[in-house]
């Protein structure tokens, strides 16, 4: 078992990267190149299955790189909550994957310049990957470093104006987020001597409380920063929606997410105690309002979107304060079923776009008729990101509640409630813009006056050009309807799903299961 | 752990003047300002790893004590590597700028004017600003005005 484990986990990382050379080395024979990728990333989501079912047997593994044992060389880790990462963000890269090949042979690469759109994509997948195995702090900044480079590639596809501006932004914001974690790597390695997660571990809870606190506060704003958490996430609503629908889709889903999965690694292995729990839950109480505000008052749907990204990493920083099993396993769950939803509402956003011409919700209109299948794959998920039962959505802010009410606070039960307004708010800020594109007939998108749309007819003309309209090719409906049914499964599947979610938070809860995954003979001081 | 004042001194230069640089809208300026902070760090896990020591070689008659901790510039040097890379990308997305709209800074964002309403005449006034570069913010303005058709 163990020596399958020790096999499986290195290919996670290894597949997507020699899948970039090969990709590179194909750049001029793009059918060679699109099945090449698309082989290696399905042989990703095999590997992450395997390792989903292995580890929830054994609990976890740790291969020690190149052979140098443990506090010494780099290890890889994997247990359940990374097995589970791996899994989820390897099937949304698969299908964003087939997404962008579809939009990719119907516009003639002109969105997507083949040649560096594959290998880019790919280096991005590995450093996904990468993070969520990385062992050592600094293996995770080098992981870091290798989806950031990758996602700047990305978003400045193609080069135009736009696209540079948007870039521009966040590669800066990005580069001082790395910088910050450089240099509380740095502080770190002063202060303990060591940069392997599991001694970390045993080493930060001997230091005076005052320095564990500094060390805290500057990783938190580092991976705050990358999670795009109140009040570091002015970047995202202003340069995401500027990238290629199906490079939106893949950074809204995983992107911010491999920032809240080091939030989650940082408050239960490194600085295991919760004594932040008061600063995360203001913090996570002003996410969740403040970005569903802004998402109210967006009048671009991409836009929109990106507001409610920011606005539901607040329910994933309030798992995390509540620092119970429950509260854990919630966000777990939470942030697997908000991986998928979100991209699935890029990718039928990327649809509309196709169909409508634009995503300014004050020219879009008649939809309905013109495209029935956009409509209810963007009215499904649209659903479920507000909460309505029966979907995931509905079942993770539901236990996150429940774990809040097992841990009441008065602050707590504030944040249950501003939870609640929250997904009211998604729920309306979707269905407006639902029955706005889909609903309103083609022809009063021009002339309709009411109260609510006055703020949006404010929108700039600039930024609203209504392009040729084109139908979609079916890869592009077919990988949406993948996405749509992977975030149906999170529903039928909740249950097994679930437990397992809680079983990686038990897990969390100890540090000691992390440590002796590294180091299984203990005496590590 | 004892570590020298004067690196110490230089880290907190090159921190102050690269964060400066950062703030501005010029992206000439952000680039130098990266380098410097980049930089800075660098230094920082120089002045973690202590005062230097014997080259971390296993030979006979040195002792481990006195080796030098060789991690940290392991580190240094992956970090450098990052930056070269990083700096190499932003240099060409500058000059992409450069060619596309004669322009080397950030202008304001439309969405967030429109969003604004009428409060945004201050931010109006910053883009307005920056695009006749009445502003000092970068080396090219009078160039540009000139090349621009």
């Amino acid at each position: 078992m163990n020596a399958l484990m020790n096999s499986l986990i290195p290919l996670v990382v290894l597949l997507p990267l020699i899948g970039a050379a090969g990709a590179l080395v194909a750049g001029r024979r793009p059918k060679l190149q699109v099945t090449f990728s698309i082989t290696v990333l399905s042989l990703v989501v095999l590997t992450s299955a395997a390792l989903v079912y292995l580890t929830d047997q054994t609990g976890g593994h740790a291969v020690e790189v190149g052979g140098w044992s443990a506090p010494f060389g780099i290890v890889l880790v994997v247990d359940r909550l990374s097995a589970l990462m791996l899994l989820i963000s390897s099937i949304v890269l698969l299908c964003v994957l087939v997404f962008s090949v579809g939009q990719g042979m119907a516009d003639g690469d002109r969105e997507t310049p083949v040649s560096i759109y594959h290998p880019s994509y790919l280096i991005l997948a590995a450093g996904v990957f990468n993070a969520f195995v990385a062992g050592d702090l600094f293996n995770l900044y080098v992981s870091f470093e290798i989806l950031l480079v990758a996602s700047y590639v990305l978003l400045t596809l193609g080069g135009t104006q736009a696209r540079i501006k948007a870039g521009i932004t966040y590669i800066i914001v990005s580069l001082v987020s790395s910088m910050l974690f450089l240099a509380s790597i740095a502080m770190i390695y002063g202060a303990t001597g060591t940069v392997n997660i599991a001694q970390l571990s045993v080493r930060l809870g001997e230091l005076p409380a005052d320095i564990q606190l500094v060390l805290q506060i500057m990783l938190l704003v580092a991976f705050g920063i990358k999670a795009a958490v109140f009040p570091l996430s002015f970047w995202l609503p202003d340069s995401y929606p500027t990238a290629p629908a199906p490079v939106t889709a893949v950074f809204a889903g995983l992107l911010t997410k491999v920032g809240v999965y080091a939030i989650i690694r940082t408050e239960t292995v490194l600085f295991p105690g919760n004594t932040l729990q008061t600063v995360l839950l203001v913090v996570a109480l002003l996410t969740l309002v403040i970005g569903i505000l802004g998402a109210v008052a967006q009048s671009d749907i991409k836009r929109m979107l990106s507001f409610t990204l920011v606005s539901h990493i607040g329910y994933m920083i309030f798992g995390i304060a509540i620092g119970t099993v429950a509260g854990l396993g919630a966000t777990i769950y939470y942030v697997i079923h908000h991986i998928t939803v979100q991209t699935t509402l890029f990718l039928a956003t990327g649809l509309v776009e196709r169909q409508g011409g634009t995503t300014a919700l004050n020219r879009l209109g008649g939809l309905l008729k013109a495209s029935p299948v956009i409509a209810v794959l963007f009215f499904i998920p649209a659903l479920n990101l507000g909460g309505i039962p029966p979907f995931s959505g509905f079942i993770g802010k539901l236990g996150l509640f429940e774990a809040g009410a097992q841990a009441p606070s008065p602050l707590v039960w504030v944040l249950i409630g501003a939870g609640a307004l929250t997904s009211l708010l998604t729920l309306y800020a979707l269905m407006r813009a639902w029955s706005l594109a889909f609903w309103r007939p083609k022809r009063e998108a021009h002339e309709e006056e009411s109260p609510a749309l006055d703020r949006i007819e404010e929108a700039p003309e600039e930024t609203s050009d209504v392009q040729d309209t084109k139908a979609s090719p079916r890869i592009m409906i077919g990988a949406t309807v993948a996405m749509v049914t992977v975030s149906i499964a999170l529903t039928v599947f909740a249950g097994p799903l679930y437990s397992m979610a809680t079983r990686a938070a038990e897990a969390l809860e100890s540090p000691a299961d992390y440590i002796s995954l590294v180091f299984p003979e203990g005496g590590v001081s | 752990m004892s570590a020298s004042l004067v690196l110490i001194l230089l880290m907190a230069v090159l921190y102050a003047g690269g964060v400066y640089l950062l703030l501005g809208r010029s992206m000439t300026r952000m680039l130098l300002g990266f380098l410097l902070v980049g930089n800075a760090t660098n230094l920082l896990i120089l002045i973690i790893a202590g005062p230097a020591g014997l080259a971390p070689i296993v030979a006979d008659g040195v002792e481990p004590s006195e080796m030098h901790d060789p991690l940290p510039e392991a580190l240094i040097l992956t970090a450098i590597v990052i930056t070269f890379g990083v700096s190499a990308f932003l240099l060409a997305l500058i000059y992409r700028s450069w060619r596309i709209a004669r322009a080397d800074v950030i202008t304001s964002d439309e969405a967030d004017v429109a969003v604004g309403g009428a409060d945004s005449s201050i931010d109006d006034e910053a883009s307005n600003e920056a695009e006749d570069g009445s502003g000092e913010d970068t080396e090219f303005e009078g160039r540009a005005e000139a090349k621009t058709p």
